[in-house]
């Protein structure tokens, strides 16, 4: 399984991962809001995720983990 | 468990301070890995320049010296005779390359020194508020090309790997580009060959990396890649520009 996760107080909601993705499966929250006042990208659906990494590759914030368990 | 992603430790965990969906922090972490991977972490000294990526010296987990204005190439070159035995590279901008520093990033490819330079070319000056750079486009308009740049009047854009590729001391020259992952993958090849050519004792090297700034070009991070492709690519054709390595 394919666990991946997002330092949300660092992440600053470009959405360049939101495009990379090739599943759809990120999105940038529109309820969680970081120390910075970003809404932070997040995974909507764990159990499609392919683990791929296009979205940690495009990150320019380095804020993406990807582990296979 | 095994970890398909994670940061390199050739970055320092100081959270980059640019812009959302800037290119520097991509290509800063291209730059870092490909340090790691060639396991150069101990020998690397960096050389930050002026403009947004100023605090580089504080990202890159390696011996950093900061420099004056477009200077590095020339620092750099003290450096690299000093100590042979070290991977000595500078981080650019346009401005900082193409305008203040033209000179010195000339002459270093001019003598083939062997450093690495990576090249950002987002077109524009980033830091001092979106002012025209020599990379700026015909049409563009910046803070002081207001009505588009002009040829006649604001001189026309500075191709810098076809400049430097007349020079015999240049060994490896490439522009690369970063709006999708297999861009991505492709660029980080071509820092990585850069780096792998300077541990051989090879020439002069410079990566181009077209980079982003939507803060100045006012627009997203996405419409910033969707101009840069219909914009730049015309005037920057990505490709390898010398590569006396690939010639033997
Ligand atoms: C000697 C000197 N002249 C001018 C400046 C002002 N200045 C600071 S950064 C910069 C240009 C930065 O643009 P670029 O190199 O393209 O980098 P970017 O900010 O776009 O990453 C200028 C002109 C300076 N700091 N020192
Ligand atoms: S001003 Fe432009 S180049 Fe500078 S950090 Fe912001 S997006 Fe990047």
């Amino acid at each position: 399984m394919i666990r991946l996760t997002i330092n949300e107080e660092l992440c600053k909601g470009c959405g360049l991962c939101v495009n990379a993705c090739p599943k759809d499966l990120l999105r940038i929250s529109t309820t969680k809001e970081n120390a910075k006042s970003y809404n932070p990208a997040e995974m909507t659906n764990m159990e499609e995720c392919i683990g791929c990494k296009s979205c940690a590759l495009t990150c320019p914030d380095v804020c993406i983990e990807i582990v296979k368990e | 468990m095994e970890k398909l992603f994670t940061k390199t430790t050739a970055l320092t965990d100081k959270p980059f301070h640019y812009c959302p969906g800037c290119t520097h922090g991509i290509i800063h972490r291209l730059v870092a890995e490909s340090i790691e991977e060639l396991g150069l972490k101990d020998k690397a000294i960096g050389l930050a320049p002026v403009g947004c990526a100023v605090f580089a010296n504080e990202y890159f987990n390696v011996d950093m010296q900061t420099t004056s204005h477009g200077r590095s190439p020339a620092i750099a070159t003290g450096i690299k005779r000093a100590l042979p035995d070290r991977i000595v590279f500078t981080y650019q901008g346009d401005g900082d390359l193409a305008s203040i520093g033209c000179g010195e990033v000339n002459h270093a490819a001019v003598r083939g020194e062997k450093i690495t330079t990576i090249f950002i070319n987002n077109a524009i000056y980033g830091m001092t508020g979106g002012q025209a750079a020599p990379t700026t486009l015909l049409g563009q308009k910046t803070t002081t090309t207001p009505y588009g740049k002009d040829g006649d009047a604001n001189g026309y854009p500075m191709k810098v790997c076809e400049m430097l590729a007349a020079h015999e001391g240049a060994y490896y020259l490439e522009r690369v580009a970063l709006w999708d992952t297999a861009h991505i993958i492709k660029a980080k090849k071509a820092i990585k060959k850069a780096f792998q050519y300077q541990a051989e004792g090879k020439g002069y090297c410079l990566i181009e990396v077209l980079g982003t700034c939507p803060t100045n070009w006012g627009c997203s991070p996405l419409e910033a890649f969707e101009w840069q492709k219909e914009n730049m690519l015309p005037m920057y054709p990505l490709g390898v520009f010398k590569d006396k390595g690939g010639e033997e």
